[in-house]
C-alpha cells in the first residue's frame, strides 16, 4: 500500500465521519423544523441564521445537564449501552460508496471508506448490534419503564431483521455479488432495481423504519406509553449518544436504501465515469439529493402517522413481510432461471 | 400484592409473577396528575386501580364559606376545559332554586357560549387522544382551531381558560361589537377542517387498528357504571339531556344525538366513542349557527339579582357538559351562602369504569382507553 492509499483513506475516513456527524446535527434541527412547518408552529429559528446553530446550543446543553445514574442500575451494563448503540451506528457509513471513483493522477480513488467483499452483510451485522445497546439499556437501567422498552426492542429485532435480510436476498441473487460496488455497478447497466424488485423495496423501506425505531414502529421508546422506553433513566450525554444514534441510524438506513434500489451515486442517463471531475460531483450530489429524500421521507412519516401496537407489528413482520419477502425470493429465482434458459 | 404463577414449558417449570407498575402521577399520558395502578403480566395489563386525590382542592368545601356568586369562578376550575358549561349548570341550577327568570337574549348568549366550549373541549379530546395513540400532528391542528375559539372567549370576557363569564341571572359583560360576525366567520372556517381531522387521523389504517375492538364497553356496563355523555353515547345508549330533559332553551334548537355504531369493530369501542366527539362538533356547529342567527336583542343586565339568596331547600340540578351529566346539588339554609355545594363529575364515573374495559389489554391500549374517556383531573379531584 502506497502513501497515497494511506493518505486517501485517512482522508475519506476524516471526511465521511465528519459529514455524517454534521448530517447528524442538521436532521436533529431539520426534525425540528419541519415538523413544525407541517404543524403550523416555527420550530427553533432563533439560534443563528434561522436555527442552524440551534444543534450546537442543545450540545451544550446536554454536557452542562447532570449525569444521573440510577441506584438501582446495573452499572457496567447501563454505562456501555449508550457506546454499544453509538459505535456500530457510525461505522455503518464506512461501506457504503458516495460517489463515482475520482481520478487523481494516475489513482482511482473509489469514493467508500472500505469496499468489503461482503459490504451489505456487513451494515445488516452492524445495525444487529446496536439493538443490542436498546436491550442492554432497558435490562441495566434497572427500572420498570425501560425493561418494557427493552424487551420490545428485543422483539422487533427478530420480527424485522427476517424480512429485511430476505429483501436484500433478492437484489444479491440479481447482483451475483454481496459489495456495494458490484450492486452499483450492475444497477448502472441495466437500471435501478426499484424497477426490478418493487416488491423487496417496499419489504425493505418498512424493515427500516422498523429497525431504526421510528414512528410508527417506535414502540422501544413509545414516548406515551413507556415514557421514554428504554432511554427514560438516561440523561445528560449518555442520552445525547441514544438520541444522535437514531439519526446516525436513519443516516445509515437512507444511503443503505439508495444503494440497494435507487443506483446509489447513479445518475440514469448519465455517464458519469466519462466526465470527470464533474462527473463525480454530479454523482455525489446525486447521493446527497437521493438520501435527504428518505431522510424527509422519514421525518414527513413520523410525523403524519400513529404508533403500531407490539402486537400488530409482530403481526405484520411475521405474517406479512416474512411470506412477502420469501415470495419476493422465489420469484427472483424463477426469473433469474428462465433468463439464464431464455 | 403480587400473584405468583407458574408455567411449563419444554425446559422445566418457569415461576412467573406479576408486574406492578405504576402509571402517574407524572406520566406523559395520564392526562394530568392520574396515577394507575397497574398489574401487568408481561404487556398485558390484569388489574387496573386508579389512584386520585393529587389535584383535590377542596371545591366543595370552598363552597360552604363563599357567597352563591363567589362559586362561579371556583366552578371554573373544576373541568378547566370547559368552564362554560361548568359556570351555566351551576347558575341555572341558584336560578332555579330562586325562581329567576333570565332574558332570552342571556340565554341565547349562554347556549351560544357553552356550544363552544363543547367544541373546543371535544377539540383538546380528539386531539390528545390522537397523541395517545402515537400521532403528534393532530393535536397540534386541534389546538390551532382551539385557539380560535378561546380567541372568540377572549374577545367576550377577556379570559381565554376560566371565564366566570356566566353569572347567576346574567353575564359579565354583553356580546362585544361584531361578534356575531367573527363567531360565523369561525364556523364556516371550522366546518371544514373537521373533515381535515378525519383524513389525518379518523380513517388513518393504523388508528383504526389500534382504536377499533379496544376497549370495548358494552352499554348495560356503561349504564351500570354511571357513564355519561360521549362515553356513554359511544356505546350505542342515546341519553343527551340537552334532548332528553331539555334544560335552558335547548329545545329550541334542531340537532342529533350522535351515537356509536361499531363502524370500524365492535359497538363501544375506542373508536366509537372518539366518532361521537368528532361528530358533536357538528352538531355544536348547528347549535351555534341557528343560535347566532335567532339571537334577540335586550339588557343582559337586567335580570342580574342585588343579592342572591335562595330560600330554604335543595336542588340538584344537572346538564349535558362536554363530558357527560354535569350535576350540582346544592342546599340552601336562607343566607347568602350555600349550606353544602355537591358537585357530580362526569369524568369521575367515567374514568371508574377503566379496570372493566381495560383489563386484559396491552399497556399501550390502556393508554388509549384512558384517552377515548376524556377524563379532565381537575374535575374528577375538585
Amino acid at each position: 500500500m502506497s502513501g497515497f492509499d494511506i493518505a486517501a483513506a485517512l482522508v475519506k475516513v476524516l471526511l465521511v465521519f465528519g459529514v455524517t456527524m454534521l448530517t447528524i446535527m442538521l436532521m436533529t434541527l431539520a426534525e425540528r423544523r419541519v415538523s413544525a412547518f407541517m404543524q403550523y408552529r416555527l420550530g427553533p429559528n432563533r439560534v443563528g441564521f434561522g436555527g442552524l446553530l440551534q444543534p450546537l446550543a442543545d450540545g451544550l446543553k446536554f454536557l452542562l445537564k447532570e449525569d444521573i445514574i440510577p441506584t438501582q442500575a446495573n452499572r457496567p451494563i447501563y454505562l456501555l449501552a449508550p457506546v454499544i448503540v453509538m459505535v456500530p451506528a457510525l461505522m455503518t457509513m464506512a461501506v457504503i460508496p458516495f460517489g463515482a471513483p475520482l481520478q487523481i493522477g494516475e489513482h482511482l480513488v473509489p469514493l467508500q471508506v472500505a469496499d468489503l467483499n461482503i459490504g451489505v452483510l456487513y451494515i445488516l451485522a452492524l445495525t444487529s448490534v446496536g439493538v443490542y445497546g436498546l436491550v442492554l439499556a432497558g435490562w441495566g437501567s434497572g427500572s420498570k419503564y425501560p425493561l418494557l422498552g427493552g424487551l420490545r426492542a428485543s422483539a422487533q429485532l427478530i420480527s424485522y431483521e427476517l424480512a429485511m435480510g430476505l429483501s436484500i436476498i433478492g437484489v444479491v441473487m440479481l447482483t451475483g455479488g454481496l459489495t456495494f460496488g458490484e450492486i452499483i455497478a450492475y444497477q448502472q447497466e441495466t437500471g435501478w432495481n426499484i424497477w426490478k424488485q418493487p416488491l423487496a423495496a417496499l419489504i425493505f423501506l418498512i424493515a427500516i423504519f422498523a429497525e431504526t425505531n421510528r414512528l410508527p414502529f417506535d414502540l422501544t421508546e413509545a414516548e406515551q406509553e413507556l415514557v421514554g422506553g428504554y432511554h427514560t433513566e438516561y440523561s445528560s450525554l449518555k442520552f445525547a449518544m441514544f438520541y444522535l444514534s437514531e439519526y446516525a441510524n436513519m443516516i445509515t438506513a437512507s444511503a443503505f436504501m439508495v444503494s440497494l434500489f435507487f443506483g446509489g451515486w447513479d445518475v440514469p442517463f448519465v455517464d458519469e465515469l466519462a466526465m470527470g471531475g464533474w462527473g463525480v460531483a454530479l454523482s455525489v450530489l446525486a447521493f446527497v439529493v437521493k438520501v435527504g429524500f428518505f431522510l424527509f421521507l422519514y421525518i414527513w412519516v413520523r410525523w403524519t402517522f400513529p404508533r403500531f401496537r407490539y402486537d400488530q407489528l409482530m403481526r405484520l413482520g411475521w405474517k406479512v413481510l416474512l411470506p412477502l419477502a420469501l415470495v419476493n425470493v422465489v420469484l427472483t429465482g424463477f426469473w433469474l432461471v428462465w433468463r439464464a434458459g431464455a | 400484592m403480587t400473584a405468583t404463577d407458574s408455567k411449563s414449558s419444554n425446559f422445566g417449570v418457569v415461576e412467573t409473577e406479576e408486574m406492578v407498575l405504576n402509571m402517574g402521577p407524572q406520566h406523559p399520558s395520564t392526562h394530568g396528575v392520574l396515577r394507575l395502578k397497574i398489574r401487568t403480566d408481561g404487556e398485558i395489563v390484569t388489574h387496573i386501580e386508579p389512584h386520585l386525590g393529587y389535584l383535590h382542592r377542596c371545591f366543595e368545601k370552598h363552597c360552604e364559606n363563599l357567597s352563591y356568586e363567589q362559586v362561579i369562578p371556583f366552578t371554573d376550575r373544576c373541568d378547566y376545559l370547559a368552564s362554560m358549561a361548568n359556570n351555566h349548570i351551576y347558575a341555572l341550577g341558584v336560578e332555579q332554586m330562586m325562581g329567576l327568570e333570565v332574558p332570552d337574549r342571556v340565554e341565547y348568549i349562554r347556549i351560544i357560549m357553552v356550544e363552544l366550549q363543547r367544541i373546543a373541549s371535544h377539540l383538546m379530546g380528539v386531539g390528545t387522544f390522537g397523541l395517545d395513540v402515537g400521532g403528534i400532528t393532530p393535536f397540534t391542528y386541534c389546538f390551532r382551531d382551539r385557539e380560535r375559539v378561546l380567541d372568540l372567549f377572549e374577545y367576550t370576557c377577556g379570559a381565554r381558560l376560566l371565564y366566570n363569564y356566566i353569572w347567576i341571572g346574567g353575564l359579565s359583560h354583553d356580546l362585544p361589537e361584531n361578534f356575531v360576525q367573527y363567531a360565523n366567520e369561525f364556523l364556516d372556517y371550522f366546518e371544514p377542517k373537521i373533515d381535515e381531522y378525519n383524513r389525518i387521523l379518523t380513517y388513518n389504517k393504523i388508528f383504526i387498528e389500534r382504536t377499533g375492538d379496544v376497549g370495548v364497553l358494552p352499554a348495560d356496563v356503561a349504564i351500570s357504571y354511571g357513564c355519561t355523555g360521549p362515553v356513554l353515547r359511544g356505546s350505542g345508549v342515546s341519553w343527551d339531556l340537552r334532548k332528553n330533559e331539555p334544560y335552558s332553551i335547548y329545545d329550541r334548537f334542531e340537532f342529533d344525538t350522535v351515537l356509536g355504531t361499531g363502524e370500524m369493530g365492535t359497538l363501544g369501542d375506542c373508536w366509537d366513542r372518539y366518532f361521537v366527539r368528532i361528530q358533536e362538533m357538528r352538531e355544536s356547529i348547528k347549535i351555534v349557527r341557528q343560535a347566532l342567527a335567532q339571537l334577540p336583542e335586550g339588557d343582559v343586565f337586567e335580570a342580574l339579582p342585588k343579592k342572591v339568596r335562595p330560600p330554604e331547600g335543595s336542588i340538584y340540578f344537572r346538564g349535558e357538559s362536554p363530558r357527560g351529566e354535569l350535576g350540582y346539588f346544592i342546599v340552601s339554609d336562607g343566607k347568602n351562602v350555600p349550606y353544602r355545594v355537591k358537585m357530580r363529575s362526569p369524568a369521575f364515573c367515567n374514568l371508574s369504569v377503566i379496570n372493566e374495559i381495560g383489563a386484559g389489554w396491552m399497556i399501550s391500549d390502556i393508554v388509549t382507553i384512558l384517552g377515548s374517556l376524556d377524563i379532565v383531573l381537575g374535575e374528577i379531584d375538585r
